[in-house]
Order: C-alpha cells, then sequence, then structure tokens
C-alpha cells in the first residue's frame, strides 16, 4: 500500500499564487541503521518527486536520506489555467507512485 | 549502553520530589498541550498529518472483501463514519463472551476471525494500526467514556494497582512519572501525564504509527521491566485504567507526538 | 534502534547521556563518535555545487525550530526574498547538513511560474548540527543561509517491535 495524500486548492483565481501540499507513505529506510544482529539494512528511499501540470514540469526535488519517513512536500505555484496536476514520487527497488489532483482557475 | 542510559534516569528520578498525587481531573491536559507548535500544526492539519496516510490505508481496508466469509467491515458496518462515530471512546470495553475487557484491536480481530473468518491481524501491524486509525479517527473530538461499564470494575481496579506498582530494575512506577512528575521533563522531552486520547498515534521517534499498547511497552522497557506481552489481560486492564482515568477529556487521534 | 543513522553498537542518545552524566560529575566524559559528515564533507558537497562561484549570506531564510522534539521528523522551511520572473527567477534551493552521515538533504528546482520561492518538509537531524540551505538564481549567483540546531532526544527508548 502506498497511500498519498495531495492538497490542492479545488478553485482558485487566475494569477493567485496556491500552496501545493503532499504526503507519501514510504519507510525512507537510510542504508545507515543495522538489525541486532549487526546487518545493514539496505537503503530504500524516494530519491525523487515531480510535480507537473498539464504536462509541464513546475517542481522537481531530488531526496536523500536524511528525508524523514512519509516524506511531505509544501512548495507553490501560480495558478495560470484550468487543468491538472500530476505527481510522481520514484526511489530505490522500482519504487514509483502517481497521484492527480485538478484545478478550476477562474 | 542501555544500562548507561538508565542510570541517568533513575538519577533524574531520585531527584525529584516524590508523591505529588493524582491529577485532578480539571488539571488534566492531553499530550498535546505539551507538544512545540510545530508538531501541533503537524496534527492539526489533515494533509500534513502523517496519521492520515494510515487512516487512507483503513478506508481501503475497510471496503475490501477478506475471509473465507468474504466480507469487507462496510458488509455488516457500512458508512465508518456512522458506525464507528464514538465506538473507539468506549474502548477497551467489556466483551461478555470473554467477560473481559477488549481494546480495540483485539475486536477488529474477533471481527476477523468470526465474521469474516480471516486471520486476525499481528499486533503493530500496519494493517491493524491502519484499521483501528480509521475507526478512532471517528470518535474526534469525543469525550472519553471507556470504563462506564461496571462490569468493568474489577479490571480498572487492577489496571489502576498496575499504575501504582514499583517495576523494573529502576523501581518506579507509572505513577511516578505520570502522576507526580508530569510538568517536568525528562532529558529534553516533556514527561506529560498519560493521557491517552489520540492512539494509535503517530511518533516522531517512530516515525510511524503504534498503539497505546507499543507505547506502554516503550516505558516498561524504559524502567527496565519485563513488558507485558501484546494483548496479555495485565496489558488490557493498565489500557482501560489509562482511558478511565482521561474520562472524559476528548479524543484526538490519529494523534501526532514526538 | 533508537537514532535514523546510528550504528547498533553506540548511538547519538547514549552519547548524550553519557555527557549528561559527565556533566553531573558521575563519569568521565568519553568522546566517540559515530561515522558522520564532517564539516570537510559539508564544504565538499556545497563545492560541488557552486564550483568556483562566490557564496553571499542573505536572500534565503531557513526556518527549523531551534530546539526540535525529535531529530528523526524536524519540520523545516526555506524560503528565498526573490521575485519569480521568467527574466529573474530563484532556480534551485538545496538543503545540507553538518554531521548526518552524508551531507545532503534535499534539493528542490523550481520554475518561475512558482510564484513563491518557499518549500516546506520534514528532515532528519542525527545531532546538533548546521544546517545550511543555499539558492541558486536564474543569474548564476548563489546566496546562503545556516542556522543551528539542537537536537533534543526522546527520553524513553524502546525494542524494536
Amino acid at each position: 500500500m502506498a497511500a498519498a495524500l495531495v492538497n490542492v486548492p479545488a478553485k482558485a483565481k487566475r494569477g493567485a499564487v496556491i500552496e501545493i501540499k503532499t504526503l507519501m507513505s514510504h519507510v525512507m529506510e537510510t542504508g545507515y541503521r543495522h538489525t541486532a544482529a549487526g546487518e545493514v539494512v539496505p537503503r530504500d528511499i524516494i530519491t525523487s518527486f515531480i510535480c507537473r501540470f498539464n504536462g509541464t514540469e513546475i517542481f522537481r526535488a531530488d531526496l536523500f536520506p536524511a528525508i524523514a519517513a512519509n516524506p511531505f512536500l509544501s512548495f507553490f505555484t501560480t495558478a495560470s489555467e484550468s487543468g491538472r496536476f500530476e505527481f510522481e514520487w520514484i526511489g530505490d527497488n522500482g519504487f514509483v507512485a502517481n497521484a492527480t489532483a485538478s484545478i478550476t482557475v477562474e | 549502553m542501555m544500562r548507561r542510559a538508565l542510570f541517568v534516569l533513575a538519577l533524574l528520578g531520585a531527584a525529584l520530589p516524590a508523591a505529588a498525587g493524582e491529577i485532578a481531573p480539571s488539571e488534566r491536559r492531553s499530550g498535546y498541550d505539551f507538544m512545540s507548535s510545530d508538531t501541533k500544526a503537524m496534527q492539526d492539519d489533515d494533509t500534513a498529518n502523517p496519521g492520515m496516510l494510515s487512516v487512507l490505508d483503513g478506508d481501503t481496508l475497510w471496503n475490501t472483501k477478506a475471509g473465507a466469509a468474504n466480507k469487507s467491515c462496510s458488509d455488516c458496518h457500512g458508512d465508518v463514519s456512522v458506525s464507528m462515530k464514538g465506538a473507539t471512546a468506549r474502548y477497551p470495553a467489556f466483551n461478555a463472551t470473554s467477560a473481559t475487557p477488549i481494546d480495540l484491536g483485539q475486536r477488529v480481530n474477533l471481527c476477523r476471525t468470526q465474521h469474516q473468518e480471516a486471520a486476525p491481524l499481528a499486533p503493530e501491524s500496519s494493517e491493524l494500526l491502519a484499521l483501528t486509525a480509521l475507526i478512532a479517527k471517528q470518535s474526534r473530538g469525543m469525550p472519553i467514556i471507556a470504563g462506564d461499564d461496571a462490569r468493568l470494575a474489577t479490571s480498572i481496579a487492577r489496571g489502576r494497582e498496575l499504575f501504582f506498582q514499583r517495576e523494573g530494575q529502576l523501581n518506579i512506577a507509572c505513577s511516578n512519572c505520570h502522576d507526580d512528575n508530569a510538568d517536568r521533563h525528562l532529558a529534553g522531552s516533556a514527561i506529560t501525564q498519560g493521557q491517552p486520547t489520540g492512539y494509535p498515534i503517530y511518533r516522531l521517534e517512530w516515525q510511524g504509527m503504534g498503539s497505546l499498547q507499543r507505547r506502554i511497552r516503550g516505558c516498561m522497557t524504559g524502567v527496565r521491566a519485563q513488558a507485558f506481552d501484546f494483548d496479555a489481560a495485565d496489558m488490557i486492564a493498565l489500557e482501560l485504567y489509562l482511558m478511565s482515568r482521561a474520562h472524559g477529556m476528548k479524543m484526538d487521534a490519529p494523534a501526532v507526538r514526538p | 534502534m533508537d537514532s535514523m543513522f546510528a550504528p547498533s553498537h553506540l548511538s547519538r542518545r547514549h552519547l548524550l547521556q553519557l555527557g549528561t552524566l559527565a556533566a553531573a560529575g558521575a563519569l568521565p566524559l568519553i568522546t566517540v563518535r559515530p561515522a558522520q559528515a564532517t564539516p570537510a564533507m559539508l564544504a565538499s558537497a556545497i563545492r560541488n555545487l557552486v564550483g568556483e562561484a562566490n557564496i553571499k549570506v542573505g536572500k534565503i531564510r531557513l526556518d527549523i525550530p531551534p530546539l526540535v522534539e525529535n531529530g528523526n521528523t524536524v519540520p523545516m522551511t526555506v524560503s528565498v526574498d526573490h521575485p519569480m520572473t521568467p527574466e529573474s527567477y530563484v532556480k534551485s534551493i538545496h538543503v545540507f547538513n553538518e554531521k548526518n552521515p552524508q551531507p545532503n538533504v534535499a534539493s528542490f528546482h523550481l520554475s518561475p511560474a512558482a510564484g513563491r520561492a518557499q518549500v516546506a518538509t520534514r528532515i532528519r537531524l542525527a545531532d546538533t548540527q548546521k544546517v545550511v540551505a543555499i539558492a541558486k538564481l536564474s543569474d548564476g549567483s548563489f546566496w546562503s543561509a545556516t542556522v543551528d540546531i539542537i537536537v533534543t532526544l526522546a527520553a524513553c527508548t524502546e525494542e524494536m517491535p
């Protein structure tokens, strides 16, 4: 289960600067921990997050083991036209998760 | 190294005043009150509270058919926001079949084994935490009423006894921290009153969800006592006492705690 | 297992508590440190980003609670006081730390359409340390901010569930 929470205003006035908040379910295992038996717990993190609006990339983040579990990201964008945000999280071991949200710009 | 860490705890304990007594109902404060404004903000915003990811998973599970009976929770209980409203504020509750109190996780597992004919979910499994988080959220803002049932009196008394019983190599009781010194700090952390208003919680230390049982086990390990097994009768009794001690306080699950 | 970064045999928590004991005169101070990024690694990571360019202090702001409740999950907001227009904007924001096992925390790539150069996330800090944020503007200039963070530790540990 890779649950994602995405918060985008459903409506905005043209030209308004809006906040986008995302929360992704992921352990973000650092690769620096050991089990009780002394074995390294292999790294398993999200390495990259991309937000596109109507197909164009508007925000990208490169993440490292220092990002806390269940990565939270908040960022801003200018509401220019109605359309669809696409969110993509990419990580170790082939991890890929996606979410979308729509906005109506008036 | 654990020994050294706990030795500090013992030193601190020795320096603190003993037996300030039980907390008056008007003086009770949720763990939320002890948190920094940043952590409060994390809990208050449902799109920033990581516990909501677990609630979201719970919502999926609620509607997923399971077991030989091929039934989902919703097949019997319908809309969780209606059927489970206030349920968590009553737990642990008396179970007539076993004539014992059971907590919410045990109630979920009874449904699984009896009605879904599925294997019970393991304690602290992400599935059990997700379902209990979803159910607990439906009691947000409602007063805790667990323990009102007269049939629970013996178990509450047992839980109270455990709360005041010194234990472990540090030889301290729950009450020594959470009644007597609740307004103080242990190293950088607020001790708090141990009011279980928000379980299951998302704990920053764990970077994940955990039940009240897990939290209690953490305390017991901290005083170098043998922690109760998950779902042990004494564990449920202590949970029940803690909930009855918080009688009337408002639920805030899924809470965020440091 | 306590810190997300600590090796199993020695954690920052125990080091701190040893320190507490030493302060109380109960034990001599033992200065053993787990593997962590050294300031030299921090400097080198920053150099990789900026090359030979000069880094100016200012424009960028790093908000982290000065006394965090748990180093495993620390709220952080970084913002740059600069317009976001196609002609002049903040291209990227990079966050580094001094003492985690590796110096990089995150990099954020913005476009002029962002409207506001502000990003919030939650980070891990294995110890009390410096955190550095650097903004790269579209004119090629770099701006930095540094904050000192005190990481407090949870009082009671537990076995892994």
